[in-house]
Protein backbone atom coordinates (compact mmCIF):
# COMPACT_ATOMS: atom_id res chain seq x y z
CA UNK A 1 0.00 0.00 0.00
CA UNK A 2 2.74 2.42 0.96
CA UNK A 3 4.68 1.53 -2.16
CA UNK A 4 1.60 2.25 -4.25
CA UNK A 5 1.19 5.59 -2.56
CA UNK A 6 4.85 6.36 -3.12
CA UNK A 7 4.52 5.46 -6.79
CA UNK A 8 1.46 7.65 -7.09
CA UNK A 9 3.32 10.50 -5.39
CA UNK A 10 6.22 10.04 -7.76
CA UNK A 11 3.89 10.07 -10.73
CA UNK A 12 2.28 13.27 -9.51
CA UNK A 13 5.72 14.79 -9.03
CA UNK A 14 6.64 13.96 -12.61
CA UNK A 15 3.34 15.47 -13.73
CA UNK A 16 4.17 18.74 -12.04
CA UNK A 17 7.80 18.77 -13.02
CA UNK A 18 8.92 21.63 -15.21
CA UNK A 19 11.10 20.53 -18.08
CA UNK A 20 12.23 22.23 -21.22
CA UNK A 21 8.91 23.68 -22.27
CA UNK A 22 8.15 27.31 -21.53
CA UNK A 23 6.15 28.42 -18.53
CA UNK A 24 3.49 29.97 -20.73
CA UNK A 25 2.92 26.64 -22.40
CA UNK A 26 2.50 25.00 -19.00
CA UNK A 27 -0.13 27.58 -18.05
CA UNK A 28 -1.90 27.02 -21.36
CA UNK A 29 -1.82 23.28 -20.88
CA UNK A 30 -3.11 23.35 -17.31
CA UNK A 31 -5.92 25.70 -18.31
CA UNK A 32 -6.96 23.73 -21.37
CA UNK A 33 -6.50 20.17 -20.12
CA UNK A 34 -9.19 20.31 -17.40
CA UNK A 35 -11.57 22.02 -19.82
CA UNK A 36 -10.97 19.29 -22.37
CA UNK A 37 -11.41 16.46 -19.90
CA UNK A 38 -14.63 17.97 -18.52
CA UNK A 39 -15.98 18.55 -22.02
CA UNK A 40 -15.07 14.99 -22.98
CA UNK A 41 -16.89 13.72 -19.91
CA UNK A 42 -19.84 15.75 -21.15
CA UNK A 43 -19.88 13.41 -24.14
CA UNK A 44 -20.38 10.46 -21.80
CA UNK A 45 -22.94 12.03 -19.52
CA UNK A 46 -24.89 14.53 -21.62
CA UNK A 47 -28.53 13.50 -21.97
CA UNK A 48 -29.04 15.48 -25.14
CA UNK A 49 -27.12 14.54 -28.24
CA UNK A 50 -26.69 18.16 -29.28
CA UNK A 51 -24.95 18.98 -25.99
CA UNK A 52 -22.65 16.00 -26.51
CA UNK A 53 -21.83 17.29 -30.00
CA UNK A 54 -21.09 20.78 -28.71
CA UNK A 55 -18.79 19.45 -25.99
CA UNK A 56 -16.89 17.47 -28.61
CA UNK A 57 -16.55 20.68 -30.63
CA UNK A 58 -15.06 22.34 -27.55
CA UNK A 59 -12.56 19.49 -27.13
CA UNK A 60 -11.55 19.76 -30.77
CA UNK A 61 -11.03 23.52 -30.64
CA UNK A 62 -8.88 23.14 -27.51
CA UNK A 63 -6.91 20.41 -29.30
CA UNK A 64 -6.27 22.83 -32.16
CA UNK A 65 -4.84 25.33 -29.66
CA UNK A 66 -2.61 22.62 -28.21
CA UNK A 67 -1.38 21.70 -31.70
CA UNK A 68 -0.37 25.30 -32.32
CA UNK A 69 1.38 25.35 -28.96
CA UNK A 70 3.22 22.16 -29.93
CA UNK A 71 4.79 23.70 -33.02
CA UNK A 72 2.19 22.28 -35.41
CA UNK A 73 0.30 25.38 -36.62
CA UNK A 74 -0.65 23.70 -39.90
CA UNK A 75 -2.33 20.83 -38.08
CA UNK A 76 -4.02 23.30 -35.75
CA UNK A 77 -5.64 25.11 -38.67
CA UNK A 78 -6.56 21.84 -40.37
CA UNK A 79 -8.05 20.63 -37.10
CA UNK A 80 -10.33 23.66 -36.91
CA UNK A 81 -11.31 23.47 -40.57
CA UNK A 82 -11.75 19.73 -40.94
CA UNK A 83 -12.97 18.65 -37.52
CA UNK A 84 -14.94 21.52 -36.07
CA UNK A 85 -15.81 23.01 -39.44
CA UNK A 86 -16.74 19.97 -41.48
CA UNK A 87 -17.01 16.82 -39.41
CA UNK A 88 -18.90 18.20 -36.42
CA UNK A 89 -21.20 20.26 -38.62
CA UNK A 90 -21.94 17.06 -40.55
CA UNK A 91 -22.75 15.45 -37.22
CA UNK A 92 -25.13 18.27 -36.39
CA UNK A 93 -26.83 18.00 -39.77
CA UNK A 94 -27.34 14.27 -39.28
CA UNK A 95 -28.67 14.95 -35.79
CA UNK A 96 -31.15 17.31 -37.40
CA UNK A 97 -32.16 14.60 -39.91
CA UNK A 98 -32.31 11.68 -37.52
CA UNK A 99 -34.19 13.69 -34.93
CA UNK A 100 -32.80 15.45 -31.92
CA UNK A 101 -35.53 14.14 -29.69
CA UNK A 102 -34.84 10.50 -30.47
CA UNK A 103 -35.05 9.21 -26.93
CA UNK A 104 -31.69 8.11 -25.69
CA UNK A 105 -32.23 4.78 -24.02
CA UNK A 106 -29.87 5.14 -21.10
CA UNK A 107 -31.26 2.56 -18.80
CA UNK A 108 -32.83 -0.29 -20.72
CA UNK A 109 -30.83 -3.20 -22.07
CA UNK A 110 -27.75 -2.05 -20.18
CA UNK A 111 -28.16 -2.92 -16.51
CA UNK A 112 -24.89 -4.24 -15.14
CA UNK A 113 -23.30 -3.77 -18.54
CA UNK A 114 -22.99 -0.07 -17.80
CA UNK A 115 -20.93 -0.60 -14.66
CA UNK A 116 -18.72 -3.17 -16.34
CA UNK A 117 -18.17 -0.74 -19.20
CA UNK A 118 -17.35 2.06 -16.76
CA UNK A 119 -14.89 -0.18 -14.96
CA UNK A 120 -13.28 -1.13 -18.27
CA UNK A 121 -12.99 2.52 -19.24
CA UNK A 122 -11.36 3.48 -15.96
CA UNK A 123 -9.06 0.47 -16.20
CA UNK A 124 -8.06 1.40 -19.74
CA UNK A 125 -7.31 4.94 -18.59
CA UNK A 126 -5.23 3.65 -15.68
CA UNK A 127 -3.21 1.28 -17.86
CA UNK A 128 -2.58 3.82 -20.61
CA UNK A 129 -1.69 6.63 -18.20
CA UNK A 130 0.70 4.45 -16.25
CA UNK A 131 2.32 3.24 -19.47
CA UNK A 132 2.82 6.76 -20.72
CA UNK A 133 4.18 7.79 -17.31
CA UNK A 134 6.77 5.01 -17.21
CA UNK A 135 8.51 6.90 -19.99
CA UNK A 136 8.31 9.96 -17.82
CA UNK A 137 11.55 11.71 -18.63
CA UNK A 138 10.53 12.77 -22.10
CA UNK A 139 12.14 15.97 -23.18
CA UNK A 140 11.24 17.63 -26.44
CA UNK A 141 13.93 17.63 -29.06
CA UNK A 142 12.05 20.53 -30.59
CA UNK A 143 11.03 21.19 -34.15
CA UNK A 144 12.97 24.41 -34.66
CA UNK A 145 15.28 22.83 -37.20
CA UNK A 146 12.55 20.86 -38.98
CA UNK A 147 10.26 23.90 -39.04
CA UNK A 148 12.99 26.22 -40.26
CA UNK A 149 11.26 27.24 -43.51
CA UNK A 150 7.83 27.45 -41.92
CA UNK A 151 5.73 24.58 -40.66
CA UNK A 152 3.40 24.18 -43.67
CA UNK A 153 6.34 24.08 -46.08
CA UNK A 154 8.14 21.53 -43.94
CA UNK A 155 5.04 19.36 -43.61
CA UNK A 156 4.44 19.63 -47.36
CA UNK A 157 8.01 18.49 -48.01
CA UNK A 158 7.46 15.34 -45.96
CA UNK A 159 3.93 14.83 -47.27
CA UNK A 160 4.75 15.10 -50.97
CA UNK A 161 8.21 13.60 -50.61
CA UNK A 162 8.12 10.57 -48.37
CA UNK A 163 4.38 9.91 -48.37
CA UNK A 164 3.32 10.70 -51.92
CA UNK A 165 1.92 7.22 -52.58
CA UNK A 166 -0.03 7.36 -49.33
CA UNK A 167 -1.38 10.73 -50.37
CA UNK A 168 -2.65 9.33 -53.66
CA UNK A 169 -4.25 6.37 -51.92
CA UNK A 170 -5.92 8.72 -49.45
CA UNK A 171 -7.29 10.74 -52.37
CA UNK A 172 -8.82 7.58 -53.82
CA UNK A 173 -10.23 6.81 -50.38
CA UNK A 174 -11.89 10.21 -50.20
CA UNK A 175 -13.52 9.79 -53.61
CA UNK A 176 -14.69 6.31 -52.64
CA UNK A 177 -16.17 7.69 -49.43
CA UNK A 178 -18.04 10.42 -51.30
CA UNK A 179 -19.47 7.90 -53.79
CA UNK A 180 -20.33 5.54 -50.94
CA UNK A 181 -22.19 8.25 -49.07
CA UNK A 182 -24.19 9.12 -52.19
CA UNK A 183 -25.04 5.47 -52.81
CA UNK A 184 -25.98 4.82 -49.19
CA UNK A 185 -28.25 7.82 -48.84
CA UNK A 186 -29.80 7.43 -52.28
CA UNK A 187 -33.49 6.76 -52.05
CA UNK A 188 -35.22 4.84 -54.81
CA UNK A 189 -38.45 6.40 -56.08
CA UNK A 190 -41.38 4.09 -55.39
CA UNK A 191 -44.07 6.09 -57.16
CA UNK A 192 -44.15 7.87 -60.50
CA UNK A 193 -42.76 11.36 -60.53
CA UNK A 194 -45.51 14.00 -60.50
CA UNK A 195 -44.37 16.90 -62.63
CA UNK A 196 -45.97 20.06 -63.93
CA UNK A 197 -47.68 18.30 -66.82
CA UNK A 198 -49.21 15.62 -64.58
CA UNK A 199 -50.49 18.24 -62.14
CA UNK A 200 -52.05 20.29 -64.97
CA UNK A 201 -53.73 17.25 -66.47
CA UNK A 202 -55.10 16.18 -63.10
CA UNK A 203 -56.51 19.65 -62.54
CA UNK A 204 -58.27 19.73 -65.91
CA UNK A 205 -59.63 16.24 -65.37
CA UNK A 206 -60.97 17.19 -61.94
CA UNK A 207 -62.97 20.05 -63.45
CA UNK A 208 -63.63 23.22 -61.49
CA UNK A 209 -62.15 26.63 -62.07
CA UNK A 210 -58.96 26.55 -64.10
CA UNK A 211 -58.28 30.27 -64.16
CA UNK A 212 -57.17 32.32 -61.18
CA UNK A 213 -60.06 33.17 -58.89
CA UNK A 214 -61.63 36.64 -59.27
CA UNK A 215 -60.49 39.34 -56.89
CA UNK A 216 -62.97 40.53 -54.25
CA UNK A 217 -64.96 43.66 -54.96
CA UNK A 218 -63.44 46.64 -53.22
CA UNK A 219 -66.08 49.31 -53.51
CA UNK A 220 -66.06 52.98 -52.69
CA UNK A 221 -68.30 52.47 -49.67
CA UNK A 222 -66.66 49.44 -48.21
CA UNK A 223 -63.04 49.43 -49.41
CA UNK A 224 -62.59 46.02 -47.91
CA UNK A 225 -61.96 42.49 -49.09
CA UNK A 226 -64.98 40.96 -47.43
CA UNK A 227 -67.47 41.89 -50.16
CA UNK A 228 -67.68 39.62 -53.17
CA UNK A 229 -67.10 40.94 -56.65
CA UNK A 230 -69.88 40.98 -59.18
CA UNK A 231 -69.76 38.75 -62.17
CA UNK A 232 -70.51 39.94 -65.72
CA UNK A 233 -74.11 38.97 -65.10
CA UNK A 234 -74.30 41.13 -61.96
CA UNK A 235 -74.38 38.22 -59.51
CA UNK A 236 -71.96 38.25 -56.57
CA UNK A 237 -69.09 35.79 -57.00
CA UNK A 238 -68.72 33.81 -53.81
CA UNK A 239 -65.25 32.57 -54.69
CA UNK A 240 -63.83 36.07 -54.90
CA UNK A 241 -63.83 36.42 -51.11
CA UNK A 242 -60.99 34.77 -49.26
CA UNK A 243 -61.82 31.25 -48.11
CA UNK A 244 -60.74 32.10 -44.57
CA UNK A 245 -63.23 34.96 -44.33
CA UNK A 246 -65.97 32.75 -45.75
CA UNK A 247 -65.30 30.00 -43.22
CA UNK A 248 -65.20 32.48 -40.37
CA UNK A 249 -68.51 33.96 -41.55
CA UNK A 250 -67.02 37.41 -41.88
CA UNK A 251 -68.14 37.83 -45.47
CA UNK A 252 -70.50 40.74 -46.11
CA UNK A 253 -73.27 40.58 -48.68
CA UNK A 254 -73.34 43.07 -51.53
CA UNK A 255 -76.53 44.58 -50.13
CA UNK A 256 -74.55 46.08 -47.23
CA UNK A 257 -72.51 48.31 -49.51
CA UNK A 258 -75.20 49.33 -51.97
CA UNK A 259 -74.86 52.89 -53.18
CA UNK A 260 -78.09 54.82 -52.86
CA UNK A 261 -78.32 55.57 -56.55
CA UNK A 262 -81.02 55.30 -59.07
CA UNK A 263 -81.58 52.17 -61.12
CA UNK A 264 -79.71 53.58 -64.13
CA UNK A 265 -76.53 54.51 -62.27
CA UNK A 266 -73.27 53.36 -63.78
CA UNK A 267 -70.13 52.84 -61.75
CA UNK A 268 -68.15 50.38 -59.78
CA UNK A 269 -70.47 50.56 -56.76
CA UNK A 270 -73.21 48.01 -57.12
CA UNK A 271 -76.62 49.60 -57.69
CA UNK A 272 -79.35 49.46 -55.07
CA UNK A 273 -81.68 46.97 -56.62
CA UNK A 274 -82.35 43.31 -56.47
CA UNK A 275 -80.30 41.21 -58.82
CA UNK A 276 -82.51 38.99 -60.84
CA UNK A 277 -80.07 37.52 -63.30
CA UNK A 278 -82.00 39.05 -66.16
CA UNK A 279 -79.83 42.16 -66.41
CA UNK A 280 -77.83 42.92 -69.48
CA UNK A 281 -74.09 42.72 -69.23
CA UNK A 282 -72.63 46.22 -69.33
CA UNK B 1 6.37 20.95 -17.83
CA UNK B 2 7.11 17.50 -19.10
CA UNK B 3 5.92 16.38 -22.51
CA UNK B 4 4.38 13.29 -20.96
CA UNK B 5 1.59 15.54 -19.72
CA UNK B 6 0.37 15.71 -23.28
CA UNK B 7 0.54 11.95 -23.54
CA UNK B 8 -1.43 11.57 -20.30
CA UNK B 9 -4.05 13.98 -21.60
CA UNK B 10 -4.22 12.03 -24.86
CA UNK B 11 -4.67 8.73 -23.06
CA UNK B 12 -7.36 10.19 -20.80
CA UNK B 13 -9.24 11.53 -23.80
CA UNK B 14 -8.83 8.18 -25.55
CA UNK B 15 -10.23 6.35 -22.54
CA UNK B 16 -13.19 8.71 -22.32
CA UNK B 17 -13.87 8.08 -26.00
CA UNK B 18 -13.70 4.33 -25.45
CA UNK B 19 -16.01 4.68 -22.43
CA UNK B 20 -18.48 6.58 -24.59
CA UNK B 21 -18.45 3.81 -27.18
CA UNK B 22 -19.13 1.25 -24.46
CA UNK B 23 -21.75 3.12 -22.46
CA UNK B 24 -23.86 5.17 -24.83
CA UNK B 25 -26.47 3.55 -27.02
CA UNK B 26 -27.15 6.35 -29.50
CA UNK B 27 -25.27 5.52 -32.68
CA UNK B 28 -24.33 9.16 -33.29
CA UNK B 29 -22.88 9.59 -29.80
CA UNK B 30 -20.95 6.36 -30.19
CA UNK B 31 -19.57 7.74 -33.41
CA UNK B 32 -18.51 10.94 -31.67
CA UNK B 33 -16.70 8.79 -29.13
CA UNK B 34 -14.72 7.23 -31.97
CA UNK B 35 -13.89 10.71 -33.24
CA UNK B 36 -12.65 11.62 -29.77
CA UNK B 37 -10.38 8.57 -29.76
CA UNK B 38 -8.95 9.53 -33.16
CA UNK B 39 -8.32 13.05 -31.90
CA UNK B 40 -6.54 11.75 -28.83
CA UNK B 41 -4.32 9.61 -31.05
CA UNK B 42 -3.58 12.72 -33.11
CA UNK B 43 -2.51 14.60 -30.01
CA UNK B 44 -0.13 11.76 -29.17
CA UNK B 45 1.26 11.84 -32.71
CA UNK B 46 1.87 15.58 -32.57
CA UNK B 47 3.58 15.18 -29.20
CA UNK B 48 5.79 12.42 -30.57
CA UNK B 49 6.71 14.59 -33.53
CA UNK B 50 7.86 17.30 -31.16
CA UNK B 51 9.67 14.79 -28.98
CA UNK B 52 11.73 13.38 -31.84
CA UNK B 53 12.14 16.61 -33.76
CA UNK B 54 10.69 14.88 -36.82
CA UNK B 55 7.66 16.05 -38.80
CA UNK B 56 6.55 12.53 -39.76
CA UNK B 57 4.29 12.43 -36.72
CA UNK B 58 2.46 15.52 -37.87
CA UNK B 59 2.04 14.06 -41.36
CA UNK B 60 0.61 10.86 -39.89
CA UNK B 61 -1.79 12.93 -37.80
CA UNK B 62 -2.83 14.67 -41.01
CA UNK B 63 -3.55 11.32 -42.64
CA UNK B 64 -5.56 10.29 -39.59
CA UNK B 65 -7.68 13.42 -40.03
CA UNK B 66 -8.31 12.66 -43.71
CA UNK B 67 -9.24 9.06 -43.03
CA UNK B 68 -11.47 10.19 -40.15
CA UNK B 69 -13.28 12.57 -42.49
CA UNK B 70 -13.92 9.78 -44.99
CA UNK B 71 -15.02 7.47 -42.19
CA UNK B 72 -17.44 10.06 -40.83
CA UNK B 73 -19.03 10.52 -44.24
CA UNK B 74 -19.64 6.81 -44.75
CA UNK B 75 -20.61 6.13 -41.13
CA UNK B 76 -23.15 8.92 -40.97
CA UNK B 77 -24.59 7.79 -44.30
CA UNK B 78 -25.02 4.31 -42.82
CA UNK B 79 -26.68 5.76 -39.73
CA UNK B 80 -29.07 7.79 -41.87
CA UNK B 81 -29.87 4.73 -44.02
CA UNK B 82 -30.56 2.62 -40.93
CA UNK B 83 -32.68 5.37 -39.43
CA UNK B 84 -34.74 5.57 -42.60
CA UNK B 85 -35.56 1.88 -42.59
CA UNK B 86 -35.76 1.17 -38.83
CA UNK B 87 -36.77 4.59 -37.42
CA UNK B 88 -34.17 4.26 -34.68
CA UNK B 89 -30.66 5.53 -34.05
CA UNK B 90 -29.98 3.16 -31.18
CA UNK B 91 -27.25 0.58 -31.58
CA UNK B 92 -29.39 -1.93 -29.68
CA UNK B 93 -32.07 -1.93 -32.35
CA UNK B 94 -29.75 -3.04 -35.12
CA UNK B 95 -30.00 -6.74 -34.32
CA UNK B 96 -31.16 -8.29 -37.57
CA UNK B 97 -28.24 -10.70 -37.60
CA UNK B 98 -29.08 -12.00 -34.13
CA UNK B 99 -30.09 -15.65 -34.59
Amino acid sequence: MTTMLATAGGLLATLGETGRTSGGEAVLFWVLAPVMVIAALGLVFARRTVYAAMSVVLVMVCLAVLYVAQEAPFLGIVQVIVYTGAVMMLFLFVLMLVGVDTAETFTDALGGHRWIAGLLGVGLAAVLVSVSLTAADISPRGLERANAGGNPEAVARVLFGDFVITLEVVGILLITAAVGAIVLTHRQRLTRRVGQRERAEARVAAGGVLTPLPAPGVYARSNAMDVPALGPDGRPLEQSVSRVLRIRGQERPVEDVHAHLGPDAVGSTPPERAITGEEQVR
Amino acid sequence: MNLSNYLVLATILFSIGALTVLVRRNAIVVFMGIELMLNAANLAFVTFARMHGDLTGQVVAFFVMVVAAAEVVVGLAIIVAIYRTRRSASVDDVNLLKS
